[in-house]
C-alpha cells in the first residue's frame, strides 16, 4: 500500500512539473503585445511605451528561471484588472467550486441511482426511457440548456450569485441556493448521462458473474444480491469517473458560468481570453491543471481503498 | 428415504437447446453419488436446477424433490429458506464465484447470519474460523480477500462456505479441478470424512473418473443430457455396460494395469451440440460397437442386473 501511494504521488509530482514548464512556454507562443493591452485606452507617449517595454525585455531564459522559482507567485498583476492574479483567482474559485461541485454531486447521485435501476433490469421500460432521455440530454450543449431553462423557468434568477440588498448569513445562504438552481440544473442534466451510462454498463458487466449465482444460492433476496454484491463491484469504475470529473470541476463550466453571469473561474477565463490577459490566463491554466492532477491522484488512492486487489499487488 | 430425488428432470435453454433430457437420480443421507461426463453433457445444469438457479428463460420439466418437497413448486420465500440451509453447492471456478471486494470471512458468515438470524456477529466469526480450520486453513485467513489465496486455498474456502449452514446435501461441481494431486486428495478425503461424520448426502460432479472411483458409492455417467449408465462405482468403470462409460474409463489409464499398457484409449470426435442431437442413440456416431439399429430410436435405461442400469442395445452382452 505504501509503495503504491508513493508511486502515485511521484507520478503526480512529475506531471505537475511538466505542466509548469509547458504552461510557461505555451503563453510565450501566444500573439499579442502585453504592453499594448496594459496601456489600452490610456494616452501614452511613445517614450513611455518604450520604457515600459524595456522592463519586459529580459532574455527568455531569465524569465523562465524567475517564473520557475515560484510559479504561484502572487506578485504578478493581471493586465485587465491590474491586481495580483492569484488574489483575483482566490475570489473566483469558490463560486465555481460551489456551482460545479453541486452539479457533479447531483448528477453523480442521480446517475448512479438511475444506472443501477436500469442496468439491473436491462431492457425494461424504465431502462429504455432512462437511456433514451439521458442520451438526448447529453447531446445538448450546456449553454443552450441554460438559455432554455432561463426562458422556461422565469421565476428563478437568470444570473449572478446573490441578489442586491440581501444581508445576514442565513438569508444569503438561501439566496445563493436560489441562484444556484438553474445553473446547477443545466450542468447536472447534461452530465447525468455520463454517470448513468457508466454505472449501467458496469452493472450489466457484473450481472453474468458467478459470484452473483453464489449469492442467490446462499438464499439472499434479490435486493441484497444487488446491494451487497453487484453494486459494490460495479461502483469501482464509476467512482473513478466521478473523481476524474471533479478534477475538471474548476475549469469545466465556462459556458454555463457565462450564460448565468456566475462570478466563477469559468467567467473569469472568458474575460481573460478577451484581452488576452496573459498573466491571468497562465495562472488559471495552471490551477486547472493542478485540479486535474490532484483529483486524478485522489481517484487512484480511492480506488486502492475500495478495491483490495489494487493495493496488495 | 432419499434426500434428493430427480424425477425425469429436463432442462431446455432458450433457443430450444435441451441440456438435460429426462434424468432420474437419487441420493440418500450418508451416500456419495458421482456424476461423470464430458463438458456440455448437462452436469452443471443439474446442479443449478437443484437450487433453481437456472436463467429465467430455461424451461424445466419433471421434478426436483429435496427432502420430498418439489423445489420448482416452492414459493420464493420457501426457496430462499431452503437454499444453502438444506442444500449447498461447491461451485466450480472459485476465483469467479467469490466476491472480489469482500473478505472471505464475511462471505462465509453471510449465509450463517442470513439463515440463523439469532447468531451474533461474534458467534458467526467463531464459526467461520472453525469452518476454515475444518478445511485446513488457519482461522486468521478469514480477513483475507479472495485474490490473496492460492487456487487450492480458494477451492477449500468454497467447501467451507458450502458447509456454513450445516446443510444435509452438498453438491460439489468439479471441486478438485485445477488442484494439484496432493491438494485434490486432501479435499476428497475431507469431503468423504464429512459424509461419514455428519451423514451428509454428497453429489460429486467430475469428469475425472479416478476421483469418482475412489470416493463414490454410486456413479451415473451422463452423455448428451441423459444418464447412459448408473450403478455401483466399482463396477461401472471396471465392467461397464455402455461403450461410453467404457471409453471414459479407458481414457484414464491406471498405472500397473496391463490393459492400459499399449494403446492409450481415447474417444474420437466431440460430444454433440445439445441443440442438434443425432437421431437414435446420441452416442452412435462415436460408438465403436454401433450397428444399424442404433440410429433408429433412442435407447432407454434398462436394468442390467446387480443394481445397474444402462442405456445401450448391447448392454446385455458381456464386454
Amino acid at each position: 500500500m505504501r509503495g503504491y501511494v508513493l508511486k502515485k504521488v511521484g507520478w503526480s509530482i512529475g506531471t505537475l512539473l511538466f505542466v509548469v514548464v509547458f504552461n510557461f512556454f505555451l503563453f510565450r507562443l501566444l500573439p499579442g503585445d502585453p504592453i499594448g493591452l496594459y496601456t489600452r485606452g490610456r494616452n501614452m507617449s511613445p517614450d513611455q511605451l518604450i520604457r515600459l517595454r524595456q522592463q519586459l525585455n529580459r532574455p527568455i531564459g531569465e524569465q523562465f528561471i524567475t517564473y520557475l522559482s515560484n510559479p504561484f507567485a502572487s506578485t504578478i498583476n493581471s493586465t485587465r484588472f491590474n491586481r495580483p492574479v492569484w488574489e483575483i483567482i482566490g475570489e473566483r474559485v469558490w463560486p465555481t467550486v460551489l456551482l460545479v461541485g453541486t452539479a457533479v454531486l447531483v448528477a453523480a447521485l442521480a446517475g448512479v441511482w438511475l444506472g443501477i435501476r436500469s442496468g439491473w433490469r436491462r431492457g425494461s421500460r424504465f431502462d429504455r426511457v432512462t437511456t433514451g432521455t439521458t442520451n438526448t440530454l447529453y447531446a445538448m450543449p450546456e449553454f443552450w440548456v441554460g438559455m432554455m431553462l432561463i426562458m422556461w423557468l422565469p421565476f428563478f434568477p437568470s444570473g449572478g450569485i446573490n441578489s442586491v440588498g440581501v444581508t445576514g448569513f442565513l438569508p444569503t445562504v438561501v439566496d445563493t441556493a436560489w441562484h444556484l438552481v438553474l445553473p446547477v440544473t443545466a450542468l447536472a442534466i447534461v452530465y447525468l448521462a455520463e454517470y448513468t451510462s457508466i454505472m449501467r454498463a458496469s452493472l450489466v458487466d457484473e450481472l453474468r458473474q458467478d459470484y452473483l449465482t453464489l449469492a442467490r444460492a446462499k438464499g439472499l433476496r434479490e435486493d441484497l444480491v444487488r446491494r451487497r454484491h453487484a453494486v459494490p463491484n460495479a461502483l469501482l469504475p464509476t467512482m473513478t469517473l466521478i473523481f476524474l470529473n471533479l478534477g475538471f470541476v474548476i475549469g469545466g463550466a465556462i459556458t454555463v458560468e457565462y450564460v448565468f453571469s456566475w462570478p466563477g473561474l469559468g467567467l473569469l477565463t472568458a474575460e481573460a481570453l478577451r484581452g488576452p490577459d496573459i498573466p491571468l490566463l497562465q495562472a488559471v491554466f495552471l490551477l486547472f491543471s493542478l485540479g486535474v492532477i490532484v483529483f486524478t491522484l485522489l481517484a487512484d488512492l480511492l480506488y486502492a481503498v475500495l478495491d483490495p486487489r489494487v493495493s496488495t499487488q | 428415504m432419499s434426500l434428493l430425488e430427480l424425477r425425469d428432470l429436463s432442462v431446455t435453454y432458450a433457443g430450444d437447446v435441451p441440456a438435460v433430457r429426462g434424468v432420474s437420480l437419487s441420493v440418500a443421507p450418508g451416500e456419495v453419488l458421482g456424476v461423470a461426463g464430458e463438458s456440455g453433457c448437462g452436469k452443471s445444469t443439474i446442479t443449478n436446477a437443484v437450487l433453481r438457479l437456472l436463467p429465467k428463460s430455461a424451461t424445466v420439466g419433471g421434478s426436483v424433490l429435496l427432502d420430498g418437497e418439489d423445489v420448482h413448486g416452492m414459493s420464493f420465500g420457501r426457496l430462499r429458506a431452503v437454499r444453502w440451509a438444506t442444500a449447498s453447492i461447491v461451485f466450480q471456478g472459485a476465483l469467479h464465484s467469490l466476491n472480489a471486494v469482500r473478505t472471505i470471512g464475511r462471505q462465509i458468515a453471510e449465509p450463517i447470519l442470513l439463515h440463523e438470524p439469532k447468531t451474533s456477529r461474534k458467534a458467526a466469526d467463531l464459526r467461520v474460523g472453525e469452518l476454515l480450520e475444518q478445511v485446513g486453513l488457519p482461522a486468521r485467513r478469514a480477513r483475507d480477500y479472495p485474490h490473496q489465496l492460492s487456487g487450492g486455498q480458494r477451492q477449500r474456502v468454497m467447501i467451507a462456505l458450502a458447509l456454513a449452514c450445516r446443510p444435509r446435501l452438498v453438491i460439489a461441481d468439479e471441486p478438485t479441478t485445477a488442484l494439484d494431486v496432493m491438494v485434490q486428495a486432501q479435499v476428497l478425503q475431507l469431503l468423504s470424512g464429512l459424509v461419514k461424520d455428519l451423514g451428509l448426502a454428497l453429489v460429486l460432479i467430475s469428469h475425472d473418473l479416478s476421483v469418482l472411483g475412489t470416493t463414490c458409492d454410486r456413479v451415473a455417467v451422463m452423455y448428451a443430457g441423459k444418464v447412459v449408465e448408473e450403478g455401483p462405482a466399482s463396477v461401472v468403470f471396471d465392467d461397464s455396460r455402455h461403450p461410453y462409460s467404457g471409453a471414459l474409463a479407458g481414457a484414464f489409464p491406471r498405472v500397473g494395469d496391463p490393459r492400459f499398457r499399449y494403446a492409450p484409449a481415447g474417444l474420437a470426435g466431440d460430444p454433440p451440440y445439445p441443440g442438434d442431437l443425432p437421431a437414435g442413440c446420441p452416442f452412435h456416431p462415436r460408438c465403436p460397437v454401433a450397428f444399424d439399429r442404433c440410429s433408429e430410436a433412442e435407447v432407454e435405461l434398462l436394468d442390467v442386473g446387480a443394481g445397474r442400469r444402462a442405456a445401450c442395445l448391447r448392454a446385455g452382452e458381456a464386454s
